[in-house]
């Protein structure tokens, strides 16, 4: 690795690049080299600016200080097309395809084969894709639409996507959340192919033990602050760890016990078909209950349904002893259910709104008198939240856009409690914000469970998962495969039911 | 590894399906409206012989050209999820720049050369406001569409333009034809076949698509956004004034208020002809065939004694079909191929 090192300028490389949006410092002097046929990991937790630092390289954010180096040569990409055409290409978390277009247009967007008059050459591209999928050994159809394809299918077709780049630097932003575990051995069987071949690899994983089987070098990222950069050989997985949380585990998820009360949420065979199937479960008073699983596997959906943003074709959803219909989040409200859902910028907040407004949006009905609105007592109420959550804020009256993820998430949080709910159910509570308010976010959570609330919490942070649940369901696929007592729950246990294999040392 | 057993033929099994139903719904779609034109015709031709005449069908198609025309160039603008109101503005005003240079007399050529160039430049503002200035399209048109009427009525005042002013080769333009086929049609033909071919075959065209399919991913991508937006509103306002040339070839007359209204009449088409509001989809053909469509039932109407006054609200019930109709193929498209995703697995 040193030899490396020591071999011609890095393919590409970030020196000392810092980067803020708004008050919120998401990288800070962070340097990074990526060399020719070298894997490199990055470490980090959910908002250590892992994201912020791929959107830079393919050339989405421009760093605000700092420089960028292609083979040892000041650069700057004006836009991913830029980046793209330096031969970086990437395969983001979430898939970006065209739903209306044709999978191989997905792939040869903006690239495509032509032929005469320069017209598109359909056939070679229909070809092409389907020489890149052989390749990938799945069996997809180039000229099928992109509408309708599963999640694994989609990454597919982003991986294809990038290989049809013969890209000298692969980005892989958790390429394999979504991934079975034999899609995943092909994902790096291709991707080992391609560093032999020369190419500058970038991974990034929640899962470690991905990085220790793909990479020569890893680099750990804390609250956007460059930790660690060091070869994997003679590392071991609790190291990284430790560079990544920066403090003992424990700490970080205070889950205090909690008398378990009466059921407060059963749920009982409830199916939407084609989404999930035949989901029981039921949350007692005073205990956390996690719903573990890979991205895709149904999670979010069976909470849009319990809450009744969907409605489901088959099962029931019982509250405290009475029924809820299905489809009405007016009657799930009134009957004590909270959602705080896992898109707080597109479904938990008006963006644009004053976080009194926010905060008041659950309460419009006891918050009017003869029809107008009583903004005093609007206001009152929200800083009496703002005051219980530790809520960082400059005014009440300044926009929700303007705080912090972890501030947003509070004022989400606040806005659900002031209904005072019998049932909360959170997605991803924590996903995108910084350590601190993390914990703060543990801590109450267990202090309302202490308080005899059924919480029902989502998440795909794994160390939450383990540290906050009294008990752990595992979701695959849209069916509930496992229920995993606490003492029992380990990330061994967890993702071996999440992928449906035995659990692998 | 039984995940992948179980997901490979799933694809092989769904995608030749998914192609076929997706195709299916497409040529359902165009395959619709015409079956309702052709039973529109026929009714009529049974009630009036003298509609299916080589006159009538004439007329029909001298009524229906300008229309044809403008609504593939809107449709364009749809398809990257934008929509042009101001293209009856700029039809107005192109309409009169061709005809204030051809009342001394011009090139016939060059009076529409005029025309359209005009569009164009009317376009490279619209589509500058909308990509640039990231409004959204329905409110920057909406002010162009007062601006290009106010400046047209500010250069024209109470002029007009008359037929008898302009040079006759340029009034046969407007009326003539060989056989039944008149100039106009031909020329929205030929307009259509070009850029239906761009839109399929080309890049440019099919980043249309994308940019409205998912303007996001366009922008991952490395999509030239704000060029192909900018080139979309350019094509509809160079086919806003080509328009206009011919509606001044065809009519004859222009004057300050001349096409006033006509966007709403042109959106209607490419709204009944398929091209969804939401981008990404439709075509430009299907936009003809609403155009059509719309074109037909206002020529019918009088020929059964229905009185013309019926129109509007005939017209906006094919919108309302049309969108109705749309939002049901899609609800049923995605529960097909949610039940199919949990089928395979």
């Amino acid at each position: 690795m040193t030899a490396a090192a020591a071999a011609p300028a890095p393919a590409v490389a970030l020196r000392g690049v810092s980067k803020s949006f708004g008050s919120t410092r998401a990288l800070s002097d962070v340097s990074l080299e990526l060399f020719a046929g070298e894997a490199h990991g990055l470490a980090g937790e959910n908002g250590a600016g892992k994201s912020t630092l791929v959107k830079i390289l393919s050339g989405v954010y421009r760093p605000d200080t700092g420089r960028l180096l292609l083979d040892g040569q000041p650069a700057s990409f004006t836009g991913p097309g830029a980046a793209r055409d330096a031969g970086v290409a990437v395969i983001y978390q979430e898939p970006t395809l065209f739903p209306d277009l044709s999978v191989a247009e997905n792939i040869f967007m903006g690239r495509q084969p032509r032929a005469g008059v320069r017209r598109i050459d359909r056939r070679a591209m229909h070809l092409e894709g389907a020489r890149l999928f052989e390749r990938l050994g799945v069996a997809l159809n180039p000229a099928a639409p992109a509408r309708g394809l599963s999640i694994a299918d989609q990454q597919m077709v982003e991986i294809a996507k990038a290989l049809s780049l013969q890209a000298r630097v692969l980005i892989m932003d958790e390429p394999t959340a979504a991934l079975t575990p034999d899609e995943v051995k092909r994902l790096f069987a291709v991707a080992e192919a391609l560093r032999r071949d020369g190419a500058a690899v970038l991974f990034i994983s929640h899962r470690l033990e991905e990085v220790f089987a793909l990479c020569q070098r890893v680099t750990t990222l804390r609250d956007g602050q460059l930790i660690a950069s060091e070869p994997v050989a003679g590392l071991t997985p609790d190291d990284l760890i430790r560079r990544m949380v920066g403090r003992a585990l424990d700490t970080l998820y205070p889950k205090a016990d909690a008398p378990i009360g009466e059921v407060a949420l059963r749920v009982d065979r409830l199916t939407r078909e084609g989404v999930f199937t035949d989901v029981s479960f039921e949350v007692r008073r005073g205990e956390i209950v996690a719903l573990a699983g890979l991205i895709g596997a149904g999670r979010t959906e069976v909470a849009r349904a319990i809450f009744g943003v969907d409605r489901w074709d088959a099962g029931s959803v019982t509250l405290a002893g009475t029924p809820l219909p299905p489809g009405s989040p007016t009657r799930a409200m009134a009957a004590g259910v909270a959602l705080v859902p896992e898109d707080r910028r597109a479904q938990g907040l008006v963006m644009d709104l004053s976080i009194e407004r926010n905060l008041g949006l659950t309460q419009l009905r006891t918050l009017h008198r003869g029809g107008l609105m009583n903004r005093r007592r609007e206001r009152s109420r929200a800083a009496d939240w703002a005051l219980r959550l530790q809520l960082k804020y400059g005014r009440l009256s300044d926009a929700v856009g303007l705080l912090s993820g972890g501030n947003q998430q509070k004022v989400v949080l606040a806005k659900w409690l002031a209904t005072q709910p019998a049932v909360l159910i959170v997605d991803e509570p924590t996903r995108g914000i910084d350590v601190g308010t993390k914990a703060e976010v543990h801590r109450l959570l267990s202090e309302l469970a202490g308080r005899g609330l059924a919480v029902l919490m989502i998440s795909s942070d794994l160390p939450e998962v383990l540290g906050m649940a009294d008990r752990v369901l595992v979701m695959r696929e849209g069916r509930l495969v496992a229920e995993i007592a606490r003492a029992d729950a380990t990330e061994e246990s967890v993702m071996a039911a999440a992928t449906g294999q035995a659990a692998v040392a | 590894m039984t995940a992948v057993a179980r997901r490979a033929p799933a694809t092989e099994i769904g995608v030749p399906g998914s192609k076929r139903l997706v195709d299916r719904v497409l040529r359902i779609r165009e395959l619709a409206l015409l079956v309702i034109l052709a039973v529109l015709v026929a009714g009529t031709e049974v009630g009036n012989h003298r509609f299916l005449s080589g006159q009538g069908v004439k007329d029909l198609l001298l009524n229906a050209a300008i229309l044809v025309i403008v609504a593939a160039g809107q449709a364009s603008v749809v398809i990257t999820r934008n929509v042009d109101l101001s293209v009856g503005s700029t039809l107005g005003i192109c309409a009169f720049a061709g005809g204030d240079y051809l009342r001394g007399g011009g090139s016939p050529l060059v009076g529409i050369l005029i025309a359209v160039s005009l569009g164009a430049g009317l376009g490279v503002v619209n589509g500058s406001l909308v990509s640039f200035g990231r409004v959204p399209s329905l409110v920057v048109t909406l002010g162009t569409l007062y601006i290009i009427r106010g400046l047209d009525s500010i250069w024209v005042g109470s002029r007009e333009i008359v037929a008898h002013d302009l040079p006759a080769g340029f009034v046969t333009l407007g009326h003539g034809g060989p056989f039944f086929l008149p100039y106009l049609a031909i020329i929205g033909l030929a307009v259509l076949i070009a850029l239906a071919f761009y839109l399929r075959s080309y890049r440019g065209g099919r980043e249309f698509y994308a940019i409205g399919s998912n303007t996001e991913a366009a922008r991952l991508a490395g999509l030239p956004i704000r060029k192909r937006i900018t080139a979309a509103y350019v094509l509809c306002g160079a086919l806003a004034g080509l328009g206009g040339a011919l509606y001044l070839a065809r009519f004859g007359n222009v004057d300050s208020g001349t096409g006033s209204g006509y966007e709403l009449t042109v959106v209607s088409a490419v709204v009944v002809g398929g091209v969804a509001f939401t981008g990404g989809s439709g075509s430009v053909y299907g936009a003809a065939l609403g155009a059509l469509l719309l074109t037909t039932i206002n020529s019918v109407l009088p020929s059964l004694g229905v009185s013309s006054s019926w129109e509007g609200a005939i017209d906006g019930f094919l919108l309302l079909a049309a969108i109705a109709v749309d939002r049901l193929v899609a609800l049923r498209v995605a529960n097909v191929l949610r039940r199919r995703n949990v089928r395979h697995g």
